[in-house]
């Protein structure tokens, strides 16, 4: 029982990806309108738009002058994710979080980690390659990153069929245990660096009471990405990064209850960690 | 991205300011080599032309730029007749497209795949019609393809009797007719030969389906594709609607200026310059 306990986030987590995957899965296959369409744009009931407002900026740079609905859906999700959920696309919807978590869950078991990396990528990669995708659809007239997104191509495997796509995920799944540590989620994903902007002021965040903390550091050994942690056991605040996923991982395997999830905390300055 | 741990300590010391702008440097131009390799990708990807899209597909390059790739065109489609492109397809991922052969569009009345699109990659306008003052959809007014006849392997085109695709298209009589020609090579047979007509046909490929030789000897092209173009210096003189076709036409890109041409024609006929020897 404690050892589900243990685990509370991380079962929520895969119920509400595996979850909405069924239900995009359902609509094509058995004809339920409750959430239709893929990650990239769906209509909810049969009436709420739902888009994601990354393609939509993409789509822009590549010139294509769309209907309102698709704008309504990027706002509704541009705003849930800034005013409420933060980045929490990257750990409780996106399906190749799943791949990923596998990976580094590997990574660690073996640990890959104890030995000398090879690759290094800096943090601020995905920075570069969002701008790059802006820059990409502009010239090529088509959304640069949505062509290739292993998100979007996961997501309408399970619907349609999948094709080649096992390549796609077995090529970031190699990366992420050989090669760099969360490389695809915490170094190279545009998409995670969007939300990582939209989600600076979002209100649900991780927060840290420095008194219960013994330094044992496994919520640092745990996290994504580890940099949004920097003010473990140095002083109580929340975790106000934009960064951080919000998955709950650290609160998980924290055995001080020294973190757990609260409202943001405006009232401490926004403090940069080492981005490495 | 670095092979190895960044060691500063062990490096020559280089000013602070220095640094930042070998870091900069260094990223614009890993970001400049990505973008130039993503950039190919994208290219190579948009051209594989030989795609048939949904009813009310705007042209190509437009679709793609519209296209959010978001499937609720297939997910509506009733005969699961349109497939999402995936990796190994070989065509631009995750859009929206149709293998005849397969299966074909069976051209819904109420076209259910096209106003469910959010971006209006599918047109509505283009597949509908003004009835009494009201937008009707009419998906006789689709444009996915153009049937195309090999008449090689067609063996009504052989003298062989079959209305395979005549009987098989929903515009029978309109977008594919039958054609009476005499057999020649025996001289006292007919043959009754399918003919497609641009201006009907839907691309709906219910003929390509439906085609009884081994490899259809009549299969849907992209209109781009399957289409030639008379340009402007051949126009119908019969045929008033051909005429308006041409009235856009930019006259100044058209006429040819040669050392003749300078001069009217009459003037030039009655001037007497270059008939004599000097």
């Amino acid at each position: 029982m404690s050892r589900i306990l243990k685990m509370r986030y991380l079962i929520l987590r895969r119920i509400t990806q595996i979850g909405l995957l069924f239900l995009y899965f359902s609509a094509n296959a058995y004809g339920w309108k409750i959430l239709t369409g893929t990650l990239s744009s769906s209509t909810l009931f049969q009436t709420i738009p739902l888009a994601d407002p990354f393609a939509i900026l993409q789509m822009l740079s590549a010139g294509a002058l769309m209907g309102v609905n698709v704008f309504i859906g990027a706002a509704i999700v541009t705003l849930f994710y800034g005013i409420i959920g933060g980045r929490a696309f990257c750990s409780w919807v996106c399906p190749v979080n799943m791949v990923t978590d596998l990976a580094n869950w590997l990574r660690r078991k073996l640990l890959l980690d104890k030995a000398e990396r090879k690759v290094w990528v800096s943090r601020n990669a995905r920075y570069w390659v969002l701008v790059l995708s802006l820059i990409v659809s502009a010239i090529t007239g088509l959304a640069a990153f949505e062509l290739v997104s292993p998100i979007t191509i996961f997501n309408r495997g399970v619907i349609f069929g999948m094709g080649m796509t096992g390549g796609v995920l077995l090529a970031i799944f190699l990366f992420d245990l050989f090669g760099v540590k969360n490389g695809w989620c915490g170094h190279i994903c545009p998409l995670g660096g969007f939300y990582s902007l939209i989600g600076r002021f979002s209100l649900i965040r991780v927060r840290h009471n420095q008194p219960n903390c013994t330094l044992c550091m496994k919520c640092k050994e745990v996290c994504p990405e580890s940099e949004v942690l920097f003010m473990i056991g140095k002083k109580s605040t929340t975790v106000n990064m934009g960064e951080c996923v919000n998955c709950a991982r650290c609160i998980e395997v924290c055995d001080d209850d020294a973190l757990g999830f609260s409202i943001r905390d405006f009232a401490t300055t926004e403090a940069k960690g080492d981005n490495r | 991205m670095n092979t190895q741990n960044p060691k500063k300590d062990t490096k020559p010391k280089i000013s602070e300011r220095r640094r930042f702008l070998t870091i900069m440097a260094q990223s614009i131009g890993l970001s400049a080599l990505g973008g130039l390799i993503w950039t190919g990708y994208v290219e190579e990807a948009k051209a594989s032309p030989l795609l048939l899209r949904p009813p009310g597909a705007l042209k190509e390059p437009d679709f793609l730029r519209m296209c959010i790739k978001c499937g609720q065109c297939a997910e509506a489609c009733p005969y699961d007749t349109l497939l999402m492109a995936k990796p190994g397809d070989g065509l631009p991922m995750g859009t929206p497209y149709f293998i005849p052969r397969d299966i074909p569009c069976y051209m819904c009345t109420d076209i259910p795949c096209v106003p469910v699109c959010p971006t209006g990659a599918l047109d509505q306008k283009s597949v509908s019609s003004n009835e009494g003052g009201r937008e009707v959809l009419d998906i006789n007014k689709a444009r996915m393809g153009l049937a195309i006849i090999d008449h090689e392997s067609c063996i009504a085109y052989w003298g062989i009797q079959c209305d395979a695709c005549h009987r098989a298209c929903p515009l029978l009589d309109e977008a594919i007719t039958l054609e009476y020609v005499r057999n020649e090579r025996t001289g006292k047979h007919a043959k009754l030969i399918p003919v497609v007509h641009a201006d009907y046909c839907t691309g709906c490929g219910l003929c390509e389906h439906a085609c009884v030789t081994e490899k259809a000897a009549i299969f849907v092209l992209p209109r781009d594709v399957a289409m030639g173009k008379p340009g402007d210096f051949y126009v119908k003189g019969w045929s008033k609607k051909d005429q308006e076709r041409i009235k856009e036409r930019n006259l100044g890109k058209l006429q040819t200026k040669t050392k003749m041409s300078e001069k009217r024609a009459e003037d030039y006929l009655n001037m007497d310059e270059g008939l004599f020897d000097e």
